[in-house]
């Protein structure tokens, strides 16, 4: 009997153990597929700054772009809600497609592109209105103006931002008077009260101090359950943490792309090593 | 990949030196406990054989000082990559060491036993070879380790199984021994346990080959049989 029981456990355990393992492991081809890039070229006038970039971001994960500072990152973040489109010198080709359609296409309206991508910057920027205000503002734009959905959607995308209980008392008191990292949960919580479909950050900690950085990251990982997230980081340490996907970037090429957890233990290519590592060549 | 570049940061750079310095200065000791007492066993060489026990509190301290260094260095430096699979790598690495030294002080002990009673020369011909070969292994898992090679990593693991031969043939030979003349028992449980420390030895051997390999290439080869760490270990080489 005893021995029985024990052969059981046993089962339970090594079975346990399977899905455990199952969980840790990702692999870009079982993904559900957002965001696509290829063959994608820019150049801002004459210089070319992404070159033959081909990449797909999954749905419902982070990926992060990391690389030094001046290697695309940003442009190719940028360049997901058409930010570039309001630099005149910029001219792009190959496609960009966000589930199968080409965001690029003339006939794609920019506004309804930017409500589905939405973007968080480096540093927050509030409207100088109330905390609540911020947040409907969105919602406004799209001719929303009933009080109880709107009520209801603050106060949603604030818990959604880990906000709430922090501003709950105070949602008419001007956003200004925040702190920098509430600033910035609170820029969030903008970007997903029109609930977009993937959320781009570039930076969106590097202002911010430790505690407050932790919250954002907690947030990251959380907000995937409903979002794609797209993060530019210069915090490597930070792009290991919070992404699923990593790709790294070097002078407006994709050196590499594949697997958070691979890429930092075991990076296929000598430049991703070297620059995740601190060596120069 | 291990790549040969500087960090920008030459403090990290001279940290990781100076484990990696520690450690073979680890192996160092190591290799001369294993060389005494094998010496000891052989000699009947009691001094000698006390000389492998004393010289294991230098090998334990080592250890701890290597084991502080690589938590300070992933405290504060965050390594990544192959700096990460160095630091992971020693401190699996000198585990190994240190048991390594423990073995060879069991062996000392034994020595000490055995130099007291009467001996048979030719019963530990058989057993000066197995320990020769043994310290062939761990003096090549530690060349491997040196100079991060690991063709001669997977070498040493290959021999692992000549060295379990070649134990199973003492133990076997002993037990006739002990069946021949029961008088032989006290003696030969004192060498089996001698024999069987040495084949400890090469099995950690093994393991230190094992983390180089993965420290080296990223790939996990523990547990796996000598031809499937071979298949990893052609597949990564070809990367």
């Amino acid at each position: 009997m005893e021995a029985v029981k024990e052969q059981v456990s046993t089962q339970a355990r090594a079975i346990d153990i399977e899905s455990m393992q199952r969980s840790q492991k990702l692999n870009l081809a079982d993904e559900k597929i957002c965001l696509e890039v290829k063959d994608f070229n820019l150049f801002y006038g004459s210089k070319q700054a992404l070159h033959n970039i081909n990449m797909s971001v999954a749905k419902n994960r982070v990926t992060a772009f990391i690389g030094p500072s001046g290697c695309g990152k940003s442009t190719l973040l940028r360049c997901f809600n058409r930010m570039n489109d309001l630099i005149d010198t910029v001219k792009i080709d190959g496609q960009m497609l966000l589930d199968g359609q080409d965001l690029n296409k003339q006939s794609v309206n920019v506004a309804d592109l930017r409500r589905q991508v939405g973007m968080v910057f480096q540093k927050p920027n509030p409207f100088p209105k109330s905390i609540y205000e911020n947040v409907a503002y969105g919602l406004r734009l799209q001719g929303v103006n009933d009080r109880e959905t709107l009520d209801r959607v603050v106060e949603k995308s604030l818990k959604g931002a880990a906000l709430w209980d922090e501003v709950k008392d105070r949602l008419q008191e001007s956003a200004m008077g925040m702190s920098g990292g509430q600033q910035q949960r609170l820029v969030i919580a903008r970007a997903i009260a029109i609930e977009p479909e993937v959320l781009l950050l570039d930076e969106p900690a590097s202002a911010l101090d430790p505690l407050s950085t932790l919250k954002i990251e907690e947030l990251i990982y959380e907000l995937k359950e409903k979002y794609t997230i797209v993060i530019v980081t210069h915090n490597m340490q930070q792009a290991a943490r919070v992404s699923d996907y990593t790709a790294f970037m070097y002078m407006g090429e994709l050196i590499e792309f594949g697997a958070t957890d691979e890429l930092f233990t075991n990076p296929t290519k000598k430049q991703t090593e070297d620059y995740i590592t601190g060596r120069y060549g | 990949m291990v790549t040969n570049s500087q960090h920008i940061s030459q403090q990290f750079e001279k940290e990781l030196e100076d484990i990696r310095s520690l450690v073979l200065a680890m192996g160092g000791l190591v290799e001369q406990q294993v060389n005494n007492a094998q010496e000891a066993l052989m000699t009947a060489d009691s001094e000698l054989a006390r000389s492998v026990i004393s010289l294991d509190e230098d090998v334990n301290e080592l250890e701890v000082t290597i084991d502080e260094e690589c938590i300070q260095i992933i405290a504060l430096r965050q390594p990544t990559a192959g700096d990460l699979r160095l630091v992971a790598g020693i401190l699996k690495t000198i585990t190994d060491l240190e048991r390594i030294g423990d073995e060879s002080v069991s062996i000392a002990r034994m020595a000490m036993n055995l130099s007291e009673k009467d001996r048979p020369k030719k019963n530990y011909r058989e057993l000066l070879s197995m320990g020769n070969h043994v310290q062939g292994m761990l003096r090549d898992a530690l060349d491997a380790f040196a100079r991060l090679d690991i063709k001669q990593a997977i070498r040493v693991a290959q021999e692992d199984r000549e060295i379990d031969g070649e134990y199973e043939g003492i133990i076997r030979q002993l037990i006739t021994y002990m069946m021949e003349d029961p008088r032989t028992v006290t003696k030969a449980i004192d060498m089996m346990w001698s024999a069987r420390s040495f084949e400890r030895i090469a099995d950690h051997a093994c393991n230190i080959c094992e983390h180089v390999i993965y420290l080296v290439e990223g790939k996990d080869v523990r547990h796996l049989s000598l031809e499937k760490m071979e298949k990893v270990v052609k597949k990564a080489g070809k990367k």
